[in-house]
């Protein structure tokens, strides 16, 4: 299945990208997808430990089961406002 | 009215939001205005860069709003960040909420700020004298 990832802010800068499409087997859950992120990324390991998950516009547990088309962003604390 | 909110690169415009939520049944407006200062944790601050994940913020910050609505009963709310770059003194938030009595007015809009800096995917990078950083929390 194909999985949508979109980066933010730090993590947009260590990858160096916006989004990528990543093709991982059916029933993989957000926390293999975080794996295969850190494989790929290692730098983000640090940012990784403070992030969240949001799929498909809301905030999800990393045993969360994705699904073909997903949107995954990974979440590191938010700083809006002032 | 339906809340109004939005997320942009422009300059705020705080008069256009204000009068977007007057209504002859309203008695108290409150406006919070957080602005860019030049310094943080001892740092000499340049400029600031917001980034946005600009679907789910629109989403998180109507649910916010929305959440305020049933504790206070505030009909008419007003929400606007600016992302990109900000320079020192500008606005980057401004939140309106008008009310027939001030009470309800002044909780929903202390609520809705504290609030959106806690979930709302926005995120601060300080362009410092001495480096730069996004901001955690």
């Amino acid at each position: 299945m194909n999985i949508r990832i979109r980066y933010f802010a730090s993590l947009r800068e260590i990858t160096e990208r916006s989004e990528e499409t990543l093709t991982l087997p059916d029933g993989a859950t957000v926390a293999a997808l975080r794996d295969v992120l850190l494989a790929y990324y290692p730098r983000l390991q640090a940012v990784m430990g403070r992030a969240v998950c949001a799929v498909n516009h809301r905030y999800v547990a990393l045993e969360t089961v994705l699904h073909e088309g997903d949107e995954v962003v990974f979440i590191p604390p938010v700083g809006g406002g002032c | 009215m339906e809340p109004l909110i939005s997320i942009t690169r422009e300059r705020l415009d705080r008069d256009a939001l204000v009068a977007a939520v007057s209504h002859a049944s309203v008695g108290g407006i409150v406006v919070f205005e957080g602005v860019v200062r030049d310094n943080a944790r001892g740092k000499q601050v340049r400029y600031l860069e917001y980034d946005v994940y600009p679907e789910m913020a629109v989403q998180q910050i109507g649910e916010i709003v929305a959440e305020a609505q049933r504790r206070w009963g505030v009909e008419r709310v007003a929400v606007a960040h600016r992302v990109g770059r900000l320079e020192i003194g500008e606005a980057s938030v401004i939140i309106v909420v008008a009310s027939p009595h001030r009470g309800e007015a002044f909780e929903a809009c202390r609520y809705i700020i504290d609030t959106l800096k806690t979930t709302v995917p926005i995120w601060k990078k300080e362009v410092a004298t001495n480096g730069e950083e996004w901001v955690e929390g």
